[in-house]
């Protein structure tokens, strides 16, 4: 136990890379066995997270994160191996264990390549840990790419076979081709000046380390390279930014989305909304508002501005799409400005009151997001896997067909509306709350964007299971099985769960809250 | 058990009772309708052990039951709700309980539960009847169980709503509701226009109630707080918030958040311009129009703005000039009062009447709260929530009969159409007599109905406050709807059948028959606990114990008006003078209405209800839209993406350029150079590179974790 106790964030880190490692190599071609054997190993990590996060008052803090480990790396430079977890990383740690084993049981149904595939989900699934936990600035990039690569063979390799994209000149890609490489390319595109802002800092600070820099680098004065730090701490601020709002995404940068969400395959989609996307708005908490707080006050009305374009512009996007999975994937870049609002109310107005409450709307949103969209992922993955299409019009009236299938739909489109008494809900409200004395007009611009959220939640509803029945589906089309059920079922309770008596996720949210931001 | 441990369990049962048909029990009918029933029975016992509690408190207003617990830790304070009953919230859980129950207990009669399957029933569609020892007879409701398991859960948000002691836990009993009768208006999905209806129901209440949403968290950034009786029963707080001045119109915080507030009840109550809804809900089934109408649904935004007076007059003192928000109140209310009677008038359907009546009664309430008048405004509430769901529930039990007729005869006609009905007095006479308390109470026939006593008492305030318009408008629009409720019994019940249909119709079953007497006792008792103490003849007979009780609610008292003879006479002169000429014009009806040729366009633009829903479509849903499919096909597609595209292809082109201005000759000859040394050590490596895609990332992972790994170990020793 003293060995799992005191490991417990390594370990957490690196058994998914290793069950991918053991996945690949089990002999022979059974793919039941390869399933089998990922999914419970993928368990792992989420018992252990599920072991942290019981123990997590009591482990002993240092500078408000617990259960750190710090081992030398890379001393030349001053970069170390460090991790550690607070209220913030922790409950994105939760999520991320939850949401793997959840997708890879959703992926039972993959019959290509299978213990590729495997291996690839659970090395993404280091990756995105890796983000989470690191509190070295080198480690957390170093992270911050490993996580691109499964995602990109993932959409690529077993994204949806069929329709193109055209480019210029009438030339024409695959669309899962044209997705995966906006993906890595956009992505990478913003790493590259996150890396070198990474660089000044290190040698500004000659630490890589969070914890210190966290200390240091926001009182640096003087000269830097020969220009005033103001201004080199405001091309670093971008820097940072733009990485994290591509990754969110933040609109104007969030084309790359619908792409990519839409090609992937299903379980790639659930945990590219319910995990990738988070991770931009973590680099923004994480790193963005502590280590820049003067140029994040000053630039947070911008921030704000497009937080608000992504509510209301997501919301109408998602409303004129026919493909039901781009409408879902659209849905993100809606429900994602609420998180980046409450980030901009954080950084305008820290230390207040209002900062409080939005930032627990806006980490709270991270988490209900990731199950809502995930779920709605999944249940479009399932209807698609049966009648192959995604289009809103080739269905109708199909919920007297697939009863189940339909109350999970609503009960999941209903949480990602932000129906009170489910998960979203809360979240919205806080984000909302901390908003209006801070951002007033975005804010309440931002209520237009709310109500077309219903307009295009009720679209999905009312073209897939209501109306006349499409007869062409009689018969075809089955009621969803006992392992999709086993994937929705821990879904369904986290969102009643979080609707009903969020306190015990908001109570570890709000140490961080009030250790970090207070 | 003390009493805030029942208030807690009230709304339990039927959330209860949805999960256990949702989950167990949907493919019984009987035990799935048994188990609704129960829940509703044991909320409608509890609610009376807490009402009788309340009442025998003294001074309940100041001594409320209440209870909390911490929900959202929030920095450093935590954000609590709990249930809360004062006087206004004890009389608004009595016709909550009464009603529901009823509803309940009707709708099994109503689904046809007894009856066998439809060979031609599809679920999502109503049920068509079944052929049983050679007759036609109705069939159950293909989705019986599931019915009773929504309005379950409606049963849950309602009571939720009014247990509620914040803003917060009400809007989520608010919103729960919303679902509900999305999904109870679209019970028949199958039918394009209830799906239709549904997604229009739901957004416009929607529209309210992102204002609503604001409004509340406005309320939370100004006073840190959204308990009721923190913000409503303390005069230090509303002072504050009635000083507070805003950006917006040179309203006080308390007026722009008032504001923001009564358009979420414009919304949810169906006030004009967000009444469109409602009379499209009609596409629900029956007892869903009645829990909407009646019992729960607009009641609630009603309920609501009763509730958040004290913040919405902060500033006002009676017989002061009204607050911005008063007045935008008592303008809405008043004009929706007049606006939807004039609509009711030349409807055809049945059920649509009654609607548009509903529109009308609230409108009442709005604008006698918008001019001060409290306790009328909550009084005629509660009276309307009876007599509108008796006559709701009638109007379902005229149909379920008619439609007995339609399966009896075969004809194809319409059983919601009034002028297919006639002379059903004969034929169902509990439906009449109950339906005819209700619509004299609806109409304020004088004296003995309940409707009587709590619309005069709002004409009596308007009358006294000396708001003479609201006072016409309201007594104009009272006019109205005793013609028009005249002209619907007249049509439905007295006369000759006007079809075949109608001439077949027959009684319905006592699960039917039974709530209407039930709810057509209190459609009559219900004024009586309101009578003012100087009514001429009677008054003082029965203590005027509902304004003293519910009065209580407020910090400060509020006045009865005094004794005028001048809105008594009107009252009279309206209620009994509409009753008249709708019977008058309606005795001899036939086929088409009598006031067609007279009233000539004016009647095709009431019938089109103003042509509002064009209006809506044309000016917003449309642009909408539009709007929608421009960000989506051209914003985001053309003008990012082609941006995007842009970039990637200079790229494109500039990687073209080094190629071959550089890569070529410059670095190929240097390259072909070296190429000799790098072959023969390429011979070896050639073995590891299959030119497949995984194989490589294999290796680079391999390679990647293999180096943390050797970290990790080192962590590890």
């Amino acid at each position: 136990m003293d060995f799992i106790n005191n490991n417990i964030l390594s370990l957490i880190l690196f058994s998914p890379i290793v069950a991918g490692l053991i996945v690949l190599l089990l002999p022979g071609e059974n793919k039941q066995l390869a399933r089998r054997v990922a999914l419970g190993l993928s368990l792992i990590p989420f018992i252990l997270t599920v072991i942290a996060w019981v123990g997590f008052g009591a482990a002993p803090e240092v500078d408000g994160f617990r259960y750190q480990q710090q081992v030398e790396w890379y001393p030349a430079i001053n970069s170390s191996y460090h991790v550690g977890v607070d209220g913030l990383s922790l409950s994105m740690v939760l999520l991320t264990t939850l949401l793997a084993p959840l997708a890879i049981l959703a992926s039972f149904s993959v019959e290509d390549k299978v213990k590729t595939y495997m291996f690839l989900f659970l090395a993404l699934e280091t990756g995105m840990l890796g983000v989470f936990l690191s509190l070295d600035l080198l480690i957390f990039f170093v992270f911050w790419e490993i996580g691109l690569v499964p995602m990109y063979f993932l959409i690529d390799q077993w994204g949806s076979a069929s329709g193109e994209r055209a480019l210029w000149n009438g030339m024409k890609v695959p669309a899962r081709r044209y997705a995966s490489f906006k993906f890595m390319v956009y992505t990478m595109a913003g790493s590259l000046g996150l890396l070198l802002a990474i660089q000044v800092l290190g040698v500004v600070s000659g630490t890589f380390d969070m914890l210190a820099l966290f200390q240091s680098w926001p009182s640096v004065t003087g000269t830097l390279f020969g220009f005033p730090t103001e201004t080199v701490k405001a091309v670093a601020f971008w820097a940072f930014a733009i990485a994290f709002a591509i990754k969110v995404p933040v609109w104007p940068f969030h084309t790359w989305l619908p792409d990519a969400h839409t090609e992937a395959p299903t379980a790639g989609s659930m945990i590219l909304a319910g995990v990738l996307l988070k991770l931009g708005a973590y680099g923004f908490l994480r790193l963005v508002i502590p280590l820049y707080p003067e140029q994040a006050h000053q630039y947070a009305g911008v921030l704000a501005l497009l937080a608000t374009l992504a509510i209301i512009l997501g919301a109408f996007a998602a409303w004129g799409q026919r493909d039901f999975k781009r409408l879902v994937a659209y849905s993100s870049v809606n429900h994602m400005g609420f998180v980046v609002l409450g980030i901009a109310v954080a950084a305008f107005a820290a230390g207040t009151e209002d900062a409080a409450i939005a930032l627990n709307g806006a980490i709270l949103q991270m988490f209900n997001h990731g199950i809502s969209a995930a779920a709605m992922f999944f249940l479009v993955g399932v209807i698609y896997e049966r009648t192959h299409t995604r289009d809103l019009e080739e269905w109708g009236g199909l919920f007297p067909l697939v009863p189940v299938f339909g109350a999970l739909l609503i009960l999941s489109s209903m949480a990602s509306l932000g129906l009170p008494g489910l998960g979203g809900f809360v979240s919205e409200f806080l984000v909302v709350r901390g908003a209006w004395p801070v951002f007033t007009v975005y804010t309440a611009l931002s209520m237009i964007g709310l109500l077309f959220t219903g307009a295009y939640i009720l679209k999905g509803i009312s073209k897939t299971l209501h109306g006349p029945l499409n007869e062409h589906w009689k018969g075809h089309l089955t009621e969803i099985n006992r392992r999709e059920l086993l994937v929705m079922a821990p879904l369904v309770v986290l969102m009643l769960w979080l609707g009903l008596w969020p306190a015990w996720l908001l109570n570890v949210i709000n140490q961080a809250v009030v250790a970090f931001f207070g | 058990m003390p009493t805030e441990t029942l208030i807690w369990l009230i709304p339990v049962p039927p959330l209860l009772a949805f999960f256990l048909i949702l989950l167990f029990t949907r493919r019984n009918n009987g035990l799935s309708h048994t188990i609704a029933v129960a829940a509703a029975a044991i909320s409608w016992l509890l609610g009376m052990l807490v009402f009788l509690a309340a009442i025998g408190v003294e001074h309940l207003g100041e001594h409320p039951f209440e209870s909390a617990v911490g929900w959202l830790p929030l920095g450093g304070s935590v954000f609590s709700i709990g249930v809360l009953i004062d006087p206004l919230s004890a009389v608004v859980l009595f016709f909550v309980a009464w009603t529901v129950l009823m509803i309940f207990i009707y709708s099994i009669g109503y689904h046809n539960f007894g009856q066998p399957k439809g060979e031609h029933d599809h679920p999502g569609l109503p049920p068509h009847g079944a052929v049983a020892h050679g007759h036609h007879v109705p069939s159950i409701e293909p989705m019986y169980a599931r019915f009773f398991a929504f309005i379950a859960l409606f049963a849950f948000g309602m009571f939720t709503l009014v247990v509620s002691d914040n803003l917060l836990t009400l809007f989520v009993g608010w919103e729960i509701m919303g679902l509900c009768s999305y999904l109870l208006i679209g019970f028949w999905y199958a039918k394009p226009s209830a799906r239709a209806a549904a997604i229009k129901a739901f957004m416009t209440t929607r529209i309210g109630d992102v204002f609503m949403l604001l409004g509340i968290v406005a309320l939370y950034s100004a006073t840190g707080t959204l308990n009721f009786r923190e913000i409503l029963y303390n005069e230090h707080t509303l002072e504050l918030l009635a000083s507070t001045p805003t950006m917006v119109f040179g309203l006080s915080a308390a007026g722009l958040i008032g504001l923001l507030l009564f358009i979420g009840t414009v919304g949810k109550s169906a006030q004009f311009p967000l009444h469109v809804w409602l009379p499209d809900a009609m596409e629900g089934p029956t007892p869903v129009s009645a829990m909407i109408h009646a019992a729960t649904m607009v009641s609630a935004g009603v309920y609501m703005v009763i509730r958040m007076f004290p913040l919405l007059s902060a500033g006002w003192h009676e017989g002061g000039a009204l607050t911005t928000t008063m007045t935008a109140m008592a303008v809405i209310g008043a004009f929706t009062a007049l606006f939807a009677a004039t609509i009711a008038m030349t409807q055809k359907d049945i059920k649509r009447v009654l609607a548009y009546s509903t529109i009308s009664q609230l409108g009442y309430m709005i604008a006698a709260l918008g001019i001060g008048a409290y306790v009328a405004a909550a009084f005629h509430l509660v009276t309307h929530a009876f007599f509108k769901a008796l006559l709701f529930l009638g109007s379902g039990s005229v149909i379920h009969g008619v439609e007995h007729g339609v399966l009896h005869t075969g004809e194809h006609i319409d059983p919601q159409d009034m002028f297919n009905m006639g002379g059903l007095k004969k034929k169902m006479p509990i439906t009449f007599w109950t339906f005819l308390i209700g619509g004299l109470a609806l109409s304020g026939f004088p004296l003995i109905t309940a409707g009587f006593w709590s619309k005069d008492e709002i004409l009596a305030d308007a009358f006294a406050h000396g708001q003479m318009p609201v006072f016409i408008v309201l007594a104009l629009a009272a006019l109205l709807t005793a013609f028009y409720t005249m002209r619907q019994i007249t049509l439905t019940f007295l006369g000759t059948p006007r079809t075949k249909a109608a001439e077949h119709a027959s009684e319905n079953v006592r699960t039917m028959t039974l709530p209407l007497v039930v709810l057509s006792v209190f459609a009559i008792g219900a004024g009586w606990v309101g009578i003012p103490d100087h009514f001429p003849g009677i008054g003082g007979l029965l203590p005027s114990w509902f304004h003293e009780f519910v009065g209580g609610t407020l910090l400060e008292h509020p006045h009865a008006p005094d004794f005028n003879i001048v809105p008594l006479l009107t009252s009279l002169v309206v209620a009994l003078g509409g009753l008249g000429l709708g019977y008058l014009v309606y005795r001899n009806a036939g086929q088409t209405d009598p006031l067609r040729k007279p009233l000539g366009g004016l009647y095709t633009l009431l019938e089109n209800k103003y042509y509002v829903d064009e209006f809506y479509e044309r000016v917003f849903v449309k642009p909408a839209i539009a709007f929608a499919d421009f960000i989506s096909s051209v914003l985001d597609r053309q003008v990012i993406d082609g941006f995007l595209h842009r970039v990637a292809r200079s790229a494109f082109s500039l990687g073209g350029v080094f190629r071959n201005k550089f890569d070529a000759p410059v670095i190929n000859g240097f390259g072909d150079w070296t190429a000799g040394i790098t072959k023969s050590f390429g011979r070896v490596l050639r073995k590891i590179q299959t030119g497949e895609v995984q194989q490589y990332l294999i290796f680079v992972a391999l390679i990647t974790f293999g180096g943390l790994f050797y970290y990790l170990l080192n962590i590890l020793q």
